[in-house]
C-alpha cells in the first residue's frame, strides 16, 4: 500500500523581485498514518516552504510530493492547514460557523449534519461556552483550538500545523501542547508539524526530521520520539542542538537521511 | 544546596472588594452616540434660528421655523414629497447600475492580471473626471430625462466603489486566501464566500463615498436641468422656488437633501455597520 506522504527528492523554489531562493534542496521523508511528525531546524531551512508544498500552495520545482500514491496539484481540503496566524478564522463567522464552513463548503454536508459535527469538535477543544461568539472576543490560544477543531472535523488524511503555538505566550503554548496531545491520544490523527523550538518537537513529535538550512536540507531523522523519559528527552535536546548548531561538514552533513535513535 | 519551597496561601477569607461596578447613569447616556449627535444637531438648530433672527432678512436668510413652515407647505401640496420621489428613484437607478458595474470590473480584475490593468487605467483616468462635467456630453447621448441622470450617477458612484473594492480585495490577508484555497473554493464561490465578506470594510466605506457623489452629482445636474418626462426632482424644486424668490421654499429643498443623507448614513448604513464589522470586530 502506498504511504499516506510521501516527499520524494523535493527542491523547492521561490521568486523575490530579484533572485530565485533555493528553499529546500532535494529533501526526502515520509509520514505513515498516526505519525505526529515534526519539521524541526532553525529559521532559513525551508520547513514552512515544505509545509506549504504539501498544502499544494507552492509547487517542486524537482522532485514530487504524493498523498496515498497520488501526486499533489493544489490545496485540498484533504490536508487541512492550521497556521500561526490569528487572522486564519474568519471574523465574519461565529466560531461554530468556522467549524462548519469548510464541511459545508468542501464536504458539501447538509447545513445540519455540518452544525452537528462542528459542535462535537468544538466540545472536543472545551470551548463549548463560547461557540455562538466572533473570533474577536477569543482569546489567542482560544482562536487557535478553533483552528485545531476546525482542521480535526474535516478529518483530513493529514493536518498540517505551521508553528501554530508561535504566537502564544508560553504558559498558553505548553497547555496547547498537552492538549494536542490529549487530542491525538483520542483520535490518532497523522499531523506534520512544523517549528523552531527543540523543546516543543520533543515534547509534540513521534518522528523528527531535522533540517539544515541556506538551502534547506535533512540533516538527521529522529525516530520514537514519544516514548522519551525527562532524562533522554533532555539528552536529545541537547544532542539535537548540537546537530543543528555544529559546523557543516562535522556530523555527515549532505548525506542522506542519517537516522538518529532516541 | 537548598530545595526550591512552595508557600501557599489560603484563599481571603474576608469580603473581597468589588470586581466590577456599573458605571453611572450620567455617563452611560453620554455614551449614546445618537444621543450625542442630536444634541449637534439641536444646537445648529438653534444657532440657526438664533442668528436668522438677528439677521432678521428673510430673502438671504429665513429662519428655521420659516423653512419648516415652508417644508410643512410643500408637503401639503404633495410637491416636496413627488420631488423627493423622483430625485430618489433616478438615484436608486444611478448607484445600483454603478454598483453592480463596480462589481463587475472588480471580480473580472481581482481574478485576472490583465483585469487589474484595465481597473486601475480606466479608475486612474476616470476617478478625477467631475460627473457634471459629462451631462453636457451625456445630454446629447441620452437626450433631456433619466438616462442622461443616470448615466453622470453611474459614472460619480462607479470609479469611487471599485476603486475601494479593488484596495480591500487586495488588502485580504495572506493567511486568509490559503483558508480559501484549502476549503476548495474557486472562482465565484471563492468571491462570494472570502474576498466580500473579508473585505466588507472596505467595500462599505466605497459604498458610503459612492453614495454621497452620487447624491451631489444628482442635486447638481438636476440644478442644470431638471425636467425629467414632466416632472424635476428636488434640484428643480430648488432651482425654481429661487427664480421665484421663494427663499424658505429653497432653504426647505436644501433641508430635504440634508435629511436624506443624515437618514440613510444613519439608519442604512449605520444599520448595515452595527450588524457586519462592528460585529465581526474587524472594525471598532
Amino acid at each position: 500500500m502506498a504511504r499516506l506522504l510521501e516527499v520524494d527528492r523535493c527542491t523547492l523554489r521561490y521568486r523575490t523581485d530579484r533572485a530565485v531562493v533555493t528553499a529546500t534542496h532535494r529533501v526526502s521523508f515520509h509520514v505513515e498514518q498516526g505519525d505526529r511528525y515534526v519539521l524541526l531546524g532553525p529559521s532559513g531551512c525551508g520547513k514552512s516552504t515544505l509545509l506549504k508544498a504539501v498544502g499544494g500552495y507552492i509547487m517542486p520545482d524537482e522532485g514530487e510530493i504524493r498523498i496515498k500514491g497520488h501526486p499533489v496539484c493544489g490545496a485540498g481540503a484533504d490536508r487541512m492547514m492550521v497556521f500561526q496566524e490569528f487572522d486564519q478564522l474568519l471574523p465574519w463567522k461565529t466560531v461554530l460557523e468556522n467549524v462548519a464552513f469548510p464541511l459545508r463548503a468542501a464536504r458539501r454536508m447538509s447545513a445540519r449534519a455540518a452544525t452537528e459535527k462542528a459542535m462535537h469538535y468544538v466540545e472536543k477543544v472545551h470551548l463549548t461556552r463560547v461557540a455562538h461568539s466572533h473570533p474577536h472576543t477569543l482569546s489567542g490560544g482560544m482562536k487557535q483550538r478553533v483552528a485545531i477543531a476546525r482542521g480535526m472535523a474535516m478529518e483530513p488524511d493529514i493536518l498540517l500545523m505551521d508553528e501554530p503555538f508561535a504566537a502564544l505566550d508560553a504558559l498558553t503554548r505548553r497547555q496547547m501542547q498537552d492538549e494536542l496531545l490529549r487530542l491525538w491520544d483520542d483520535t490518532r490523527f497523522t499531523v506534520l508539524f512544523v517549528t523552531h523550538s527543540i523543546g516543543e518537537a520533543i515534547k509534540i513529535g513521534s518522528r523528527i526530521l531535522l533540517l539544515s538550512p541556506h538551502p534547506g536540507q535533512v540533516r538527521a531523522d529522529v525516530e520514537d520520539v514519544g516514548q522519551a523519559t525527562p532524562e533522554v528527552a533532555a539528552q536529545l535536546e541537547q544532542r539535537i542542538h548540537d546537530l543543528l548548531f555544529a559546523p557543516a561538514g562535522d556530523a555527515g552533513a549532505g548525506l542522506p537521511a542519517m537516522a538518529e535513535h532516541a | 544546596m537548598p530545595e526550591p519551597r512552595v508557600v501557599l496561601y489560603a484563599p481571603s477569607s474576608t469580603a473581597v472588594p468589588e470586581v466590577s461596578r456599573p458605571v453611572t447613569a450620567w455617563r452611560r447616556l453620554w455614551d449614546n452616540a445618537t444621543l450625542r449627535k442630536t444634541v449637534i444637531i439641536v444646537a445648529l438648530a438653534l444657532a440657526w434660528e438664533g442668528y436668522a433672527r438677528i439677521l432678521d432678512n428673510p430673502l438671504l436668510f429665513p429662519t428655521l421655523t420659516d423653512t419648516l413652515g415652508a417644508v410643512v407647505d410643500h408637503v401639503r401640496d404633495g410637491s416636496l414629497p413627488a420631488r423627493t420621489w423622483t430625485s430618489l428613484r433616478v438615484l436608486v437607478v444611478g448607484f445600483g447600475s454603478g454598483v453592480v458595474l463596480a462589481a463587475i470590473l472588480t471580480v473580472v480584475a481581482i481574478n485576472t492580471r490583465i483585469g487589474t490593468d484595465i481597473l486601475e487605467t480606466l479608475t486612474a483616468m476616470f476617478n478625477p473626471l467631475p460627473a457634471i462635467a459629462l451631462l453636457p456630453l451625456a445630454l446629447i447621448w441620452f437626450g433631456l430625462g433619466m438616462g442622461s441622470l443616470v448615466f453622470v450617477l453611474t459614472h460619480s458612484v462607479l470609479w469611487a466603489v471599485a476603486l475601494n473594492t479593488h484596495a480591500g480585495f487586495l488588502g485580504v490577508s495572506q493567511t486568509q486566501r490559503m483558508v480559501g484555497r484549502n476549503y476548495e473554493l474557486r472562482g465565484l464561490r471563492y468571491v462570494f464566500l472570502i474576498l466580500i465578506p473579508a473585505a466588507f470594510p472596505s467595500i462599505l466605506t466605497g459604498l458610503k463615498i459612492g453614495w454621497a457623489f452620487a447624491w451631489r452629482t444628482l442635486i447638481a445636474a438636476e440644478l442644470v436641468f431638471g425636467v425629467s418626462s414632466g416632472q424635476g426632482g428636488l434640484g428643480w424644486f430648488i432651482f425654481e422656488n429661487r427664480n421665484v424668490l421663494d427663499i424658505p421654499a429653497v432653504f426647505a429643498g436644501l433641508l430635504t437633501v440634508i435629511v436624506i443623507g443624515l437618514a440613510v448614513e444613519n439608519l442604512v448604513f449605520r444599520t448595515i455597520e452595527r450588524r457586519t464589522i462592528r460585529r465581526w470586530g474587524v472594525q471598532a
